[in-house]
């Protein structure tokens, strides 16, 4: 028979409620009502601007019949792929690793300079991306003072110039994560498998990866859905061009939401974004559970 | 000891101006507040200098109403994405603000707008407004709803020294698009450093893009976009092919900028800061507001920019009749429809548009007045000497579709502009992609072959 819930146990959960109400307000909220809008035909002006009516899924199968859509999702994907789960999360595990062994001033200069570039807020960094990747940008004067070829970056390459932007200004949050988890190894591990004759790469492979998984996982989460939320950075740099080369989906819901008005269809972007964030969350906290035996 | 009390005091100072910034206002005095939406950016002051005089005068008058401005701080597009978000709630619409011509009739449908008819006739005033201006405030159900400010046109600008250096006759009147093409080529000739005739196109330049470009070259080969009779938009059409096909000409023979140069939003500040002070530039197409760059107080001020400057309008495609085309747009002040005191705003707004106001504002941002007043007014004749040829357009200019559909069919077209000079579509392929994409947006029932 199980005991009768009492006020006290009920009491118990008191103080988390503040915590529960903000959580539901501030973020099941604005995802309730973006789901809720996009199955309307919210407009930001026009006559269904004040009283949208209900349409059902349309939002949606327009969605899957624009052709923009899955180069958006493409994009989307080889920018999360390519900027953080590769470039962010590589170089900065990398850095990570190199700092622990170079002199401490160098380790210092490195890390201050990393940082730096994160520290600053996202519409200021998009802007020195943008002074130097156009066409009379910082990286062409470098070029022409070298004697090689310019080139217009944010034309002819819209979505590296953005991606090398990303890697640069999120590459300490990595480096951050790893070198705290480095510093949690107990180095007598690794020495018990310098003495069985362990080179230093496999160390590193057998080692020293396996106990920081867990790290490596929220590190991944963390990093892949701040990318794919992504928004100011590809704004000011390419605003999704040319010809749409670079409109990832939080570009893509921006155009629609806001430039054409289309409130519905913007948030009908928005919300599966949000699913594909969801995906990626459920993939990493599966590979954070099999990471506690 | 006094280092501590400085710091104490300033510190106390500090928590005052947070806490009275907090604080909504003084209650105690006043018993009104008029909240006046507006645009205000670094090459854009004339309007905020407007309407803090406007300010001034009516609280002065009003002694119990305090006038709150409230300038938004961003670009054309970004300005009417914000006066949206706050129009769709009570709580955040403005009494008064600035709205563009193009937005009216959707936000009329929007029910944002506040009907201005029966304030309208109680104000001698209104009879000064030009009849073509009082047009631009017109919804659908023939109620006004806005009232001018000012309007522009668009014309060719061009850099006399280059033209001159390249032997081409001044004052340059190109009578057809082949005399521009023309001219264009004995510039490039004469020095291939200088861009010798730019058109704005692609996306990066938004609605610059089809203001002062496409739009100048199709309403020249007799085509139209959107057919006012049948209230239809016209797809099919041999007109938006020839004028892909000119911008086409322009980029491929490298007589306007690179396409990635095109692309970048910010070009327009290039073609006034840098290329046409400099002497890289020969010719643009550019509004009626040009000079407002260049004179004394612009962003891009060129003290003897009058003596380096001409102006031409732009030609038919073949020079029929009636032989030029211009685009206007212009901007309005509304009053918003949820307003509690809808007298006091429109007697703000007239307050603002009164002649001394309208004056100084059309004088200031380089506008063609609207009020008759205005326009006699040597002040303003004078003003720059491009007046009077900017001016002569009005009688063949043309307003924008503004459907609220119209944002759309214009960013379809800014495509068509940008897939024909990045080469990846020719432009039969493009206006195919066009009428494909219009018969998507409005329904193909709305569309009509022309």
């Amino acid at each position: 028979m199980q005991p009768p819930v009492t006020a006290r146990q009920l009491l118990r959960y008191l103080p988390v409620l503040p915590a529960v109400l903000l959580l539901l307000v501030f973020l099941a909220g604005p995802v309730l009502w973006a789901f809720q809008a996009s199955l309307t035909d919210a407009g930001l002006t026009g006559r269904s601007a004040r009283n949208p009516s209900w349409v059902g899924l349309e939002n949606y199968q327009r969605l899957f019949a624009d052709p923009v859509f899955p180069l958006s999702v493409l994009l989307t994907v080889v920018f999360v792929a390519g900027s953080a789960v590769v470039g962010q999360n590589l170089l900065g595990l990398a850095l990570a690793v190199l700092m622990r062994r170079a002199r401490p001033a160098v380790s210092a200069a490195v890390g201050t300079t990393v940082v730096a570039a994160w520290v600053l807020p996202e519409i200021v960094a998009a802007f020195a991306a943008y002074a130097y990747f156009s066409g009379d940008g910082t990286l062409n004067q470098l070029l022409g003072r070298l004697g090689l070829a310019r080139q217009d970056w944010l034309y002819a390459f819209p979505m590296m110039a953005v991606m090398l932007a990303n890697v640069w200004r999120g590459t300490a949050f990595s480096m951050l994560v790893y070198r705290a988890a480095l510093n949690e190894v107990p180095a007598e591990v690794s020495e018990a498998a310098q003495v069985d004759g362990a080179h230093g790469w496999q160390r590193f492979a057998f080692i020293t990866l396996p106990m920081i998984r867990g790290s490596i996982a929220t590190n991944l989460m963390l990093i892949t859905l701040q990318t794919l939320a992504v928004f100011t950075l590809v704004w000011v740099m390419t605003a999704g061009g040319p010809a749409n080369a670079s409109t990832t989906l939080p570009v893509l819901a921006y155009l629609e939401a806001f430039k054409f008005g289309d409130i519905g269809y913007g948030t009908a972007v928005a919300s599966v974004l949000i699913l594909i964030g969801a995906v990626f969350g459920l993939v990493y906290i599966r590979l954070l559970r099999e990471t506690r035996p | 000891m006094r280092r501590r009390a400085l710091k104490t005091m300033s510190l106390i100072a500090s928590a005052v101006i947070i806490l009275t910034a907090c604080s909504p206002g003084d209650p105690g005095n006043t018993s009104t507040t008029l909240k006046v939406a507006y645009q205000k950016t670094d090459s854009f002051t004339a309007l905020d200098t407007m309407l803090q005089a406007a300010k001034q005068e009516f609280e002065a008058a009003n002694r119990d109403v305090t006038v709150e401005l409230q300038p938004i701080q961003a670009n054309d597009d970004d300005y009417g994405t914000k006066l949206a978000l706050a129009l769709r709630s009570p709580s955040t619409a403005p009494d008064v603000f600035y709205e563009d011509t193009f937005k009216i009739r959707s936000d009329v449908d929007a029910g944002y707008l506040l009907k201005l008819d029966s304030h309208l006739e109680g104000w001698e005033e209104w009879d000064t407004f030009e009849d073509g201006a009082k047009a631009a405030g017109r919804a659908d159900d023939g109620g006004t709803y806005a009232v001018p400010l000012g309007t522009d046109t668009r014309a060719i600008w061009y850099n006399r020294k280059v033209l001159e250096a390249a032997g081409v006759a001044l004052p340059w009147e190109p009578r057809s698009w082949q005399d521009i093409l023309d001219t264009a080529r004995k510039i490039k000739a004469n020095d291939p450093t200088v861009i010798p005739f730019n058109m704005y196109a692609g996306k990066g330049t938004g609605e610059g893009t089809v203001m002062q470009s496409f739009y100048e070259v199709l309403y020249g080969t007799g085509s139209t976009l959107y057919d006012e009779e049948t209230k239809k938009w016209v797809v099919g059409s041999a007109g938006f092919r020839d004028s892909l096909a000119f911008l086409k000409t322009l980029y491929d023979e490298q007589l306007a900028v690179s396409p990635a140069e095109a692309l970048d939003a910010n070009v327009w500040k290039k073609v006034f800061g840098e290329w046409f002070p400099e002497g890289k530039l020969g010719a643009t197409v550019e509004g009626s507001y040009a000079p407002s760059f260049w004179q004394d107080g612009g962003s891009y001020a060129w003290p003897g920019y009058e003596q380096e400057i001409g102006v031409a309008p732009f030609p038919t495609q073949n020079g029929q009749p009636p032989g030029a085309v211009s685009m206007s747009g212009g901007w309005t002040l509304a009053v918003g429809a949820g307003t509690k005191e809808p007298d006091l705003a429109f007697r703000f707004l007239t307050t603002a548009l009164n002649e001394k106001n309208s004056l100084a504002f059309t004088v200031e941002s380089s506008q063609i007045a609207v009020r008759k007043d205005v326009a006699a007014d040597p002040g303003y004749l004078d003003a720059n000497p491009f007046v009077r040829d900017v001016s002569k357009l009005v009688p063949v200019t043309r307003y924008r579709p503004a459907t609220a559909d119209y944002p759309r069919i214009s960013a379809a077209v800014q495509e068509a502009t940008e897939a024909v000079i990045t080469g990846t579509r020719s432009p039969g392929e493009a206006a195919a992609e066009y009428d494909a994409a219009v018969a998507d947006i409005v329904g193909g029932d709305k569309t009509v072959r022309k």
